[in-house]
């Protein structure tokens, strides 16, 4: 690099960019959550919702499965199951596991009853109907 | 005596000084040597991690393989947080092992080191066998979750109060760090490396922040992911190669330092904003589509410079350091970080790409690549410098450092091919699941493409081969150098 751009130089801009796109990025963040009330469906954020997140976070799901994109790979998305599937197959399916199918990914049974199922079932249909700038491009997520 | 057993001789003196930090004359400052713990445990880290990728890998394709011993979320927890945590371990050795010498002093408290190394090390084993032994939902039953609830969100996976242990380590070992560079010199490779762990450990608090609204939960899931490993985990991945480029190549330190800020200054200024090619798809403002387009499509550039630096410093180099096998290191984390993190990463960021290619093995394959190429062979780039320094020579031998480079080719090559296949997986994942008009459902799509899960598993096999090398290579012995 030229003798004419010193280390000096270098350093202003990496501390005077750092703080300038920082605060654009915090900025931003504000404006964001400003606008999310009517992109998140928290109109539908209900207890049992809230319990659904509580009992996809300590099983895991996020372990095989994507929400929204985010996740594993391993298992198809679940961010519009809800639509994909209905609410009485999601249950089912879950209540089945493990399939035991020889060779096939298995998923583990969770051991969840009927109120919890509802409280899951309740919290990927309110995922389903967040804004999501229309992704995933078809029903098969 | 013969001179082969006068050399055996000198070798034996040279391994018993090695062991004893008081008369090894490598070390600048003796306090130095607590970061061999730190790299040796980040070594057994990474094995157990590729051991539970090997399994994983084979999950892809033998969809019971040990089930339901370890399912497929179980391996995958253990297999990205014994990454996250060994690589923590080869920053905090990094840190201190490079501060003391930048700072020209003594490290502040090298016994709070090992007590703070052990305490780590205890945490993070009691922790994977938590994952291991009792089901997940137990774990968090144990562990008191309901108190504070942060687990369960991918790479954040661990206790709460597993996540606390690591705030607690984290400030025992920035409370050393800082207490050294205060009382010494201030240099602007111990200034970079000192952000960075600093804005790792600050950004971390924000895995404790878990809001029932999913968008929110997401949107700052991301300010510790995100502002982690394309924010300032790059600020210490480029202290640390800017230190090993200084003390390899003798290149005077002005010019060196004048690289690393002009490198981190694109970095941040390219990823703060760049943050927004995550924020798409996820409940977030559509604005975001353009703000992530544009920033994170700026990414590639640091990381592009980082390869034209590490180039060029090596090759004006106004010394011929005996060490070859870390100038090795050191110039392919550059280039393997800008194809990684910078081309793979490119790949599918602009929004109308990644409408179509997020959460597909487009992601998982850019994944792979990435963190091998900038932060394990960072890592490995100091631990290859610092190792043979810390047991007493310059460099090892020259059959140590075949051994070694070999590893390093293996390792590389089987992450290179690992990504290709990851990559065709992911393009047929996107073109049978997501484009034409009659889309197959997720798991048809699996079953399609499971040839090249097969192609994966097999350079996974090949880059276990590489590490177990690497191994091999700390053991090798030859005809060491024991000065310059």
């Amino acid at each position: 690099m030229s003798a004419s751009f010193t280390k000096s130089t270098a350093r202003n801009i990496f501390y005077g960019g750092a703080v300038f796109f920082f605060l654009l990025f915090v900025a931003l963040t504000l404006d964001t959550v400003q606008a999310l009330p009517k992109r998140d469906n928290r109109a539908n954020l209900t207890e049992q919702v809230a319990r659904g997140k509580k009992l996809w976070e300590v099983n895991n799901c996020i372990g095989c499965h994507t929400l929204l994109g985010e996740g594993a790979y391993f298992a198809p998305e679940l961010g519009n199951v809800y639509q994909r599937r209905g609410p009485e197959f999601i249950k089912a399916w879950i209540k089945a596991q493990p399939t035991g199918a020889p060779g096939r990914r298995q998923m583990p049974n969770f051991h969840l009853n009927d109120a919890e199922l509802d409280d899951l079932v309740a919290f990927l249909k309110y995922s389903s109907e967040i804004n999501t700038n229309n992704w995933p491009p078809n029903i098969e997520g | 005596m013969t001179s082969s057993a006068m050399a055996t001789a000198r070798s034996a003196s040279v391994s018993a000084a090695a062991n004893d930090p008081l008369t090894n004359v490598q070390l600048k400052y003796r306090s130095q040597a607590v970061a061999k713990p730190y790299f040796v445990a980040a070594i057994g880290l990474f094995v157990g991690q590729i051991v539970f990728g090997l399994i994983m890998g084979l999950q892809y394709v033998i969809g019971d393989f040990l089930f339901p011993a370890i399912p497929f979320n179980v391996a995958r927890m253990v297999h990205t947080n014994l990454l996250i945590v060994w690589l923590l371990f080869g920053f905090m050795g990094a840190g201190y092992f490079l501060i003391p010498e930048e700072s020209e002093r003594e490290l502040h408290s090298p016994k709070l080191a090992l007590l703070t190394f052990w305490v780590f090390l205890v945490a993070g084993a009691l922790t994977i066998v938590g994952y291991l032994a009792v089901p997940y939902a137990t774990l968090a039953q144990m562990t008191g979750n309901d108190l504070l609830p942060t687990m369960g969100r991918e790479f954040l996976e661990q206790p709460t109060i597993t996540k606390i242990g690591i705030v607690l380590v984290a400030l025992s070992f920035l409370f050393n760090l800082s207490m050294t560079v205060l009382k010494g010199r201030k240099t602007s490779i111990s200034m970079v490396m000192m952000l960075g762990l600093w804005g790792l450990a600050i950004f971390f608090l924000f895995s404790f922040y878990n809001p029932d609204n999913l968008v929110l939960d997401k949107y700052f899931w991301w300010w510790v992911v995100h502002l982690w490993v394309e924010g300032v985990w790059e600020l210490i991945m480029g202290a640390m190669l800017a230190f090993v480029l200084v003390k390899v190549t003798g290149i005077d330190r002005e010019i060196i330092e004048k690289w690393l800020y002009v490198i981190i200054a694109m970095t941040l200024i390219s990823g703060i904003i760049g943050t927004g090619h995550h924020y798409f798809w996820i409940g977030a403002p559509a604005y975001w589509q353009v703000w992530g387009s544009v920033f994170s499509a700026l990414e590639p550039i640091p990381f592009f410079m980082m390869t034209l630096f590490a180039f060029n410093v090596v090759n004006k180099r106004r010394r011929e350091h005996p060490n070859k096998a870390a100038v090795l290191w050191a110039l392919g984390t550059g280039v393997m970080a800008f194809l990684g993190a910078g081309v793979w990463g490119f790949l599918h960021t602009l929004a109308p790409v990644n409408y179509l290619t997020h959460g597909t093995q487009i992601t998982a394959s850019h994944g792979h690549m990435a963190f091998y190429g900038a932060y394990a062979m960072v890592v490995m780039t100091m631990i290859s410098y610092t190792m043979p320094l810390m047991r007493g020579r310059e460099a090892n031998s020259n059959a140590a450092q075949v051994v070694e480079m070999w590893s390093f080719w293996l390792m590389t090559v089987a992450m290179v091919f690992i990504t290709l296949f990851l990559t065709a997986a992911g393009i047929l994942q996107v073109w049978m699941q997501r484009m034409g008009d009659t889309p197959l459902s997720f798991m048809a799509t699996q079953d399609k493409i499971a040839f090249f899960y097969w192609l994966r598993e097999l350079s996974g096999v090949v880059f276990f081969i590489g590490l177990l090398l690497y191994i091999v290579s700390f053991f090798v012995r030859g005809n060491e150098r024991a000065s310059a």
